[in-house]
């Protein structure tokens, strides 16, 4: 019993991360069309801005609650503003080309960013600029205290992670279905000419929904670095082919279902590592992909669109 | 006269090497009803398209209220007081029908004329003040038709184009449809009108249009075109 408790704690805690990226991957997908294969690049930017932050305002020589915020909104304003640049110029001016291009631009951006981050510093500090391909540690804002309820245990950090990823969650729900920005976001998702002669600023649109999506990127690279502080330029790789499996396994374009997709997957690896195949983790979500792809290609809360033509 | 509210001079378009429009010209004068008639692939649509921007002519000029409005983005045309009911009706159909009609006054900040203006259309069109919490997904062609038409007015136009408000709907609806847009006109909104129902267009019209292969062939007021043979051949099916 207090296995399966500490699995669930386990599960939900790395499928929260899954899910806020998997936000990305979903929106940006449901107002483009486009599979920002950067995305998990933008992750890593999120860690590496947040440890940049934190070494400039000094939270190893004396943590705060205020600078532990500071670094964490600092780091959110940063990818959003590198989710808006992406799309602004990587993007847009292929908005019109056929969908491949853009596809293998994603890519292409993808690899700027982690080979980018490797190249020899430009800056000297503390941590340099470009950081380089060593490992980097991730200061604790607040000191660790670790909980051990039935037997389970629990990190103060594991707590608050879950707290603010299902907190962001929320918000992002009421933004979506709330808001007038929202209601636009989806009329452009739905058809983004239409959305255009209803007034809305079809680009506009584009960009927040960037900047929202980057930003969760980089709330969820900031949450884990509090309980694996390891960083380096390659870590967005594996989360953010896993958090496209969680958003395809949801739906791509369905932010519910992105949401579900992460817990799902988060979950799924956590008891088929814990109780059966640990050292196939990495494979559960490929596996997931397979079996969502061969039953159920729209996902679990897609609907098959016909394409128009 | 006094200046048309909108008028377009040799508009063309290509849809690649295919000309659409071949330097379409014509006015539609303030708080007047113009149809524009013509076969199916005579450039209707793509004119309205043109006018509105959702696709970009390569010559020619549209201007609307005397402002040249032919390199604008379509929220910014919006804007300046003219809608567009596309082709197919355009209906988010992921949406509610009352989300339909409040991304219809996206530009506007007034809530209590917002307010006011969606009651006077769930007036017109009780039906969908029953279905306002509905995914418009669900409503009838009929009924996406008259929240088409009711979401286009919720910007509150000085010039409404409406593409084949007519097409799949039974002779009542059809008829409910065009008493509308007598009063809207009456109100004062001109209205530039696409139809393939070319009799009932070209009644309320007080001008008409004959598109064919890209190109204005003939023009004049409603009933002159109602009662020309070419037009009664060809359009009206005598």
């Amino acid at each position: 019993m207090t296995e399966f408790l500490q699995h669930l704690v386990n599960g939900l805690s790395v499928g929260t991360i899954y899910a806020l990226i998997a936000l990305g991957y979903t929106m940006v997908y449901g107002v483009l069309k486009l599979i920002n294969f950067a995305h998990g690049d933008v992750y890593m930017v999120g860690a590496f801005s947040g440890l940049y932050l934190a070494r400039g305002l000094g939270v190893d020589q004396s943590p705060s609650l205020f600078k532990a915020l500071l670094v964490f909104f600092g780091s959110i304003v940063v990818c959003a503003a590198l989710g808006v640049i992406i799309e602004r110029f990587a993007y847009r001016p292929l908005r019109h080309q056929p969908r491949l291009t853009a596809l293998i631009t994603a890519i292409g951006v993808s690899f700027l960013l982690e080979y980018g981050f490797q190249l020899p510093p430009v800056t000297q500090g503390s941590v340099p600029f470009p950081p380089g391909p060593t490992p980097r540690f991730f200061p604790e804002p607040f000191p660790r205290v670790d909980y051990a309820p039935f037997g389970v245990h629990v990190s103060n950090y594991d707590m608050v992670s879950l707290a603010v990823a299902v907190g962001l969650m929320f918000l992002l729900q009421f933004i979506v279905y709330r808001t007038k920005f929202g209601t636009a976001m989806r009329a452009v998702s739905f058809d983004s000419s239409v959305a255009g002669l209803m007034g809305i600023n079809v680009n506009r649109v584009i960009s927040w929904t960037f900047a929202l999506g980057s930003g969760l990127a980089a709330a969820a690279a900031l949450l884990v670095a509090g309980s694996r502080p390891t960083i380096n330029p390659l870590m967005g790789l594996m989360p953010g082919i896993k958090a496209f499996v969680a958003a395809v396994f949801g739906g791509i374009g369905n932010v519910p279902g992105a949401m579900v997709g992460g817990l799902v997957l988060g979950l799924a690896e956590e008891y088929v590592a814990g109780y059966a195949l640990s050292s196939y983790r990495d494979g559960i979500a490929f596996a997931m992909l397979i079996l969502v792809l061969l039953l159920r290609p729209a996902g679990l809360f897609g609907r098959v669109r016909a394409e128009k033509v | 006269m006094s200046e048309p509210i909108l008028s377009i001079k040799d508009l063309q378009v290509n849809y690649g090497a295919i000309e659409a429009l071949r330097g379409v010209s014509l006015e539609v004068p303030e708080k007047q009803v113009v149809a524009l008639i013509g076969a199916n692939g005579a450039g209707k649509t793509t004119t309205l398209r043109a006018v509105s921007r959702m696709l970009r002519p390569v010559a020619g000029s549209v201007r609307f209220q005397g402002e040249e409005i032919t390199r604008l983005a379509p929220h910014e045309i919006v804007a300046r007081g003219l809608a567009h009911a596309p082709e197919g009706r355009g209906i988010f159909l992921n949406l509610t029908v009352q989300e339909n009609l409040e991304l219809g006054a996206f530009l506007r900040k007034d809530a209590a004329g917002i307010a006011e203006d969606m009651e006077k259309f769930y007036g017109l069109f009780p039906i969908l003040k029953e279905r306002r919490h509905q995914v418009s997904g669900t409503l009838s062609g009929g009924e996406q038709q008259m929240l088409a038409v009711a979401r286009a007015l919720m910007s509150r136009p000085r010039l409404l184009l409406l593409d084949e408000p007519s097409l799949g709907l039974a002779p009542q609806v059809v008829e409910r449809i065009f008493q509308v847009l007598r009063d809207i006109s009456a109100q004062g909104v001109a209205l530039l009108l696409v139809e393939q129902n070319a009799h009932k267009a070209l009644q309320i019209a007080h001008r008409g249009y004959v598109l064919e292969t890209g190109e204005v062939v003939m023009q004049g007021t409603g009933k002159e075109l109602l009662a020309s043979p070419e037009v009664r051949k060809a359009y009206l099916g005598e």
